[in-house]
C-alpha cells in the first residue's frame, strides 16, 4: 500500500501579538466572526432559543426526516427568496436540509453530476471565480466532475471586478456549464459584481444556457441588510432562471458547530422539482442518512417567531455594521497616513474578506516584522481587527507599502 | 406537460421502501396498528425513550456559558473520538497504547460507513485502481449497500448470513463464501445485535472467521451501531473489535450513539481505524481530513459533547453503564414475553431464538406473503425479510402481535 501524506497547510488569518499576547492561529477553515474584543460572539438570540429548546418536553427526539426538519426547510428558502417570491408562491420551490453550505454544495453536486445535462454526466464544465473559496474545487471533483474551469473575477491592478474578463469567459463556456456564484460577499476578494453588472452576468447565462449554482454564506452579515444580501438570487429567479442556492446559518446565526444550512432549488414548475427531490433524497440517506436537527430547529423557530425574528435581524446587523466600521476606519486611517495607492477597494468590498492589494512581499514584511499576520494572497480576515489594534495595523499597511514595493 | 427544464431528464425516484412503510402505517387508522419497523429505541408508552441522563447533560451543556459555537474540528472533538476509541477498544488496547488508531468523528452510522469506504477507495490496496469487492452480510440494513455505491464501489457482493430454517448465523456458508473471496476484499461484520435479524456470531465464530480473515488477507468493517444494548455491556458487545486488535487486525469500524444515548437526531457517528503501523497514521488522518471537507466540512458538537461529557465523568459513565444495562433487559424480557404468548398459542415454527439474541433487531422468520397479510389484515408494519423492532412491542400489544404472528402462520393467506 502507498499512503502520500499530504499535511494541510496551515494558513493565518489577520491577528495581532501585542504586549506579548498569545497568537492566536486560525485555519484557512475557520472564517468566523469576532467582537471588537477579538472573542467569538454566540449571538443573544441563540442563547435565547436553545434554552427554549433545551426546556420544550414536546419535542420528539426521533431521528429528523431525510430531507431535514420541514418548517427549517421552508423558512431558509424564504430567507433566500424573499416572502412574497412568485416561485414560493407557484410551488416551485424546495430545500434540502444539508451540513452547512459545504453539505448544501456536496449535495447539489452529487445530483448534477448524476442527472444533469444528459444524465451522469462528469464532463460537464463547473466553473469557479478566480480565485474562489478554496473548498469549492474539491466539493465537485469529489462528486465527480471532471471538469473544472476558472471564469475570471479579480483584477489586481484596478483592485476590482474584472468584469470584461467575466463575461467573456461565461461567453465562452460550453452551453449548460455549471457556473458557481457567490451570492454577495466574495470569498475571498470581497468584491461583488454591482446591481447593473449582475444584470450583464445575468443576460449572458440566460443566453448560454448556463446553470447557476449559488454559494450564499454570508446572507444579511455583509450588508447588514438580508434582502441586499439576497438580491442578486432574487434577480435571476425573477429572470426565469431553475437555480440551486447553498445556503449557510453558519456566519449570520453564529452557528459553525451545529451544521445548519439548506439547498434552495428553483424549478420551472412543481412536477420537476418533485422529481429533483426524489433523488435527493437517495444522495442524502447514503451520505449521511438525515440531517441535524439542534442547529435546523434553532433557526427554524427563530425565523419563524416574529420577535425572535426581529431580534435576529438586529444581532445580524450588529456583527455587520462592526465590520462595516472596521473597512471605514481601516480606510481612512490609511489615507490619513497619506499610505501610497488607492484604498476605497477596502469600503467598495464587502463582507468578512479583503483583497488588500497588498504583494507578497509586502505580506511577508508584515508578518516578519510586524506581526500582522494575511495570507500570502492580500487577504485579510476583516473581523480581526478591533478599535484596539487598528492603529497599528493602518500603521503597519503604511509601512509595508512604503518600505517594500 | 412539464415545461422545459434543466432537470428534465431527472427520473422520479420510487419512494424509498422504509419511507413508503412509514406512510402506509400514518395513513391507517386502525385503532390496533402497530409500527414494528422504526428505528428508534422506543419505550412501554410507544414514544422514543430519552435517558435522563441525555436530557441532563443536554441542560447543562445549554446553560454552560464557556461553551462557544465555534468551528469543530474537521475530524471531531478529541475528547470525544478518545473517549469512543477508548470505549469501543477498551482503554489499555495494545492498538491505542502504540498509537495504531485513527478516530473521526462522523455525521451518523452512515457518515462512518461513507467516509471510511471514500478512505478505502482512495488508499485501500493502491497497486490498483479500488472500487470493491465489499461483502456485505444477507440481509443487511438497506441503506448500506446503496451507501457503499455512491462512495464509488461498483463491486458490492453478499455472503449469507442468516439461516432461515435455523434462525441462527449461517456459519458454514459465511465462511464458505468468505474463503472464495478475491485477497483483499473488504468484508462488513456486525459486531453485535446485527440488524435486522438479531443474529450474531459467537466468541468460537469470531476466532475461527479471523483465520479466514488473516489467510485470506480480507479487511474487515465492523458495524456497531448500539454498543451496550445487546448483551447490555459495552464492553462484551464490543468484544469482536477488541479480540481483533488482539490478534494485530487492521480493521475499521463503523459506530454510532443513536441508540445508546438517544441521541438520533444529533448525529452522533464515529469511525474507527485501526492500524497495522503507526507510521502510516498521519497519513491516513490527512486524507480522512481532505475527504471530510468535501463531505460536511465539520460534524455537529452537541451530540458528541454529551456522549464526551457522559464518557470522561466516572459517576456519569456508571449511570450510563447502568441506563444502558436497562435498555437492554428490557429488550430481553419483551423478547421472552413474546416467546411464551408465542408457545401458549401453539405458535408453529422455531422460536428460541427470540431468547437467544439480544438488542433492538430480531427476525420473525414470516415470509413476504406473511408479512403483506399482517399489514393488510392485522395492521402491523413489519422490516424487509419478516424482521421486527423488538422496543415496538409493549405491555399494551403484545398479545395482540403474537396472535397476529399466530394468525399470519396459520391462516390460509
Amino acid at each position: 500500500m502507498i499512503f502520500f501524506a499530504r499535511f494541510p497547510a496551515i494558513a493565518y488569518c489577520l491577528l495581532i501579538i501585542s504586549n506579548a499576547q498569545a497568537i492566536f492561529k486560525w485555519t484557512t477553515h475557520s472564517a468566523a466572526y469576532r467582537t471588537d474584543d477579538c472573542q467569538p460572539w454566540v449571538l443573544p438570540v441563540v442563547k435565547k432559543v436553545e434554552k427554549i429548546i433545551v426546556e420544550d418536553q414536546s419535542l420528539n427526539h426521533e431521528y429528523l426526516p431525510i430531507l431535514g426538519l420541514p418548517e427549517f426547510r421552508c423558512s431558509a428558502s424564504k430567507i433566500a427568496l424573499g416572502e412574497e417570491s412568485p416561485a414560493i408562491k407557484e410551488k416551485r420551490v424546495g430545500g434540502v436540509q444539508c451540513l452547512g453550505g459545504t453539505g448544501a454544495l456536496k449535495v447539489g453536486a452529487e445530483y448534477l453530476r448524476r442527472w444533469y445535462n444528459g444524465n451522469n454526466n462528469t464532463g460537464t464544465p463547473v466553473y469557479v471565480s478566480t480565485p474562489t473559496w478554496e473548498n469549492h474545487n474539491g466539493v465537485f471533483v469529489d462528486a465527480g466532475f471532471q471538469d473544472i474551469r476558472t471564469y475570471r473575477y479579480w483584477e489586481p491592478e484596478k483592485r476590482g471586478l474584472a468584469l470584461g474578463g467575466f463575461l467573456a469567459d461565461l461567453e465562452n463556456a460550453p452551453e449548460r456549464s455549471i457556473i458557481v456564484l457567490h451570492a454577495c460577499a466574495h470569498n475571498p476578494t470581497g468584491t461583488d459584481p454591482t446591481q447593473q453588472e449582475w444584470m450583464q452576468i445575468a443576460d449572458v447565462m440566460k443566453r448560454r444556457s448556463l446553470f447557476p449554482f449559488f454559494d450564499s454564506a454570508y446572507q444579511g452579515f455583509a450588508s447588514g441588510s438580508l434582502e441586499k444580501d439576497a438580491w442578486a438570487v432574487r434577480y435571476f429567479v425573477s429572470q426565469g432562471f431553475e437555480i440551486f442556492c447553498a445556503q449557510s446559518f453558519s456566519k449570520n446565526f453564529g452557528l459553525y458547530n451545529e451544521r445548519v444550512g439548506n439547498l434552495t432549488v428553483v424549478a420551472n414548475d412543481g412536477e420537476n422539482l418533485a422529481r429533483v427531490l426524489s433523488q435527493m433524497e437517495k444522495i442524502v440517506r447514503t451520505t449521511w442518512s438525515n440531517p441535524p436537527s439542534q442547529g435546523a430547529r434553532l433557526v427554524a423557530v427563530t425565523l419563524t417567531t416574529p420577535e425572535l425574528f426581529e431580534e435576529w435581524k438586529g444581532n445580524v446587523k450588529t456583527m455587520a455594521d462592526r465590520v462595516l466600521l472596521m473597512r471605514a476606519q481601516l480606510k481612512a486611517k490609511l489615507q490619513g497616513l497619506g499610505t501610497p495607492g488607492t484604498w476605497d477597494h477596502i469600503t467598495q468590498q464587502i463582507g468578512m474578506f479583503s483583497f488588500t492589494g497588498l504583494n507578497p512581499k509586502q505580506v511577508e514584511f508584515l508578518i516578519k516584522e510586524k506581526h500582522v499576520y494575511l495570507m500570502a494572497s492580500g487577504r485579510i480576515n476583516m473581523c480581526g481587527l478591533t478599535s484596539k489594534n487598528i492603529d497599528y495595523v493602518a500603521e503597519s499597511i503604511h509601512e509595508a507599502v512604503t518600505k517594500i514595493q | 406537460m412539464t415545461t422545459h427544464s434543466a432537470f428534465i431528464d431527472t427520473p422520479t425516484l420510487p419512494l424509498n421502501p422504509e419511507t413508503k412503510l412509514l406512510a402506509a402505517f400514518k395513513n391507517d387508522t386502525h385503532p390496533d396498528k402497530v409500527y414494528l419497523a422504526g428505528r428508534e429505541y422506543l419505550g412501554e408508552d410507544g414514544q422514543i425513550s430519552v435517558l435522563p441522563l441525555t436530557w441532563k447533560i443536554k441542560q447543562q451543556i445549554g446553560s454552560d456559558p464557556t461553551l462557544g459555537t465555534e468551528y469543530p474540528p474537521g475530524l471531531g472533538l478529541p475528547e470525544f473520538t478518545r473517549r469512543v476509541t477508548d470505549l469501543a477498544l477498551g482503554k489499555d488496547s495494545q492498538a491505542i497504547v502504540e498509537n495504531r488508531v485513527l478516530g473521526v468523528q462522523t455525521v451518523g452510522f452512515m457518515g462512518a460507513v461513507r467516509l471510511g469506504t471514500e478512505l478505502l477507495r482512495r488508499w485501500y490496496n493502491r497497486s490498483v485502481a479500488w472500487s470493491g469487492p465489499v461483502y456485505v452480510a444477507l440481509p443487511c440494513h438497506d441503506s448500506l449497500v446503496d451507501t457503499l455505491k455512491a462512495a464509488g464501489i461498483l463491486d458490492v457482493r453478499q455472503y449469507r448470513y442468516w439461516n432461515a430454517e435455523q434462525r441462527v448465523v449461517s456459519m458454514d456458508k459465511l465462511t464458505e463464501d468468505l474463503e472464495q473471496a478475491p485477497e483483499h476484499s473488504v468484508v462488513m461484520l456486525s459486531a453485535s445485535a446485527h440488524c435486522p435479524t438479531g443474529a450474531d456470531l459467537s466468541q468460537q465464530d469470531w476466532s475461527a472467521l479471523a483465520e479466514v480473515m488473516a489467510s485470506r488477507k480480507l479487511l474487515p468493517f465492523f458495524l456497531l451501531p448500539a454498543q451496550g444494548l445487546c448483551l447490555g455491556d459495552p464492553d462484551q458487545d464490543a468484544w469482536p473489535l477488541r479480540h481483533y486488535a488482539s490478534l494485530g487486525l487492521e480493521f475499521l469500524c463503523a459506530q454510532s450513539f443513536s441508540h445508546s444515548f438517544s441521541l438520533y437526531g444529533e448525529r452522533v457517528g464515529h469511525l474507527l481505524l485501526v492500524l497495522k503501523q503507526n507510521s502510516v497514521l498521519l497519513a491516513v488522518q490527512s486524507q480522512a481530513d481532505s475527504l471530510v471537507r468535501s463531505l460536511w466540512a465539520r460534524p455537529t458538537v452537541l451530540g458528541a459533547r454529551v456522549v464526551a461529557t457522559v464518557l470522561g465523568n466516572p459517576a456519569y459513565l456508571a449511570e450510563w453503564r447502568d441506563a444502558i444495562r436497562g435498555l437492554a433487559e428490557r429488550c430481553l424480557l419483551i423478547r421472552e414475553q413474546l416467546l411464551e404468548k408465542l408457545r401458549l398459542l401453539g405458535t408453529p415454527g422455531r422460536w428460541d431464538h427470540l431468547t437467544q439474541q439480544g438488542g433492538l433487531y430480531c427476525c420473525t422468520g414470516l415470509n413476504a406473503e406473511q408479512v403483506r397479510f399482517l399489514a393488510r389484515k392485522r395492521h402491523l408494519y413489519l422490516l424487509p425479510d419478516g424482521c421486527v423492532n423488538v422496543t415496538a412491542i409493549n405491555r399494551q400489544n403484545l398479545e395482540y402481535v403474537a396472535e397476529s404472528i399466530y394468525l399470519a402462520l396459520t391462516s390460509a393467506l
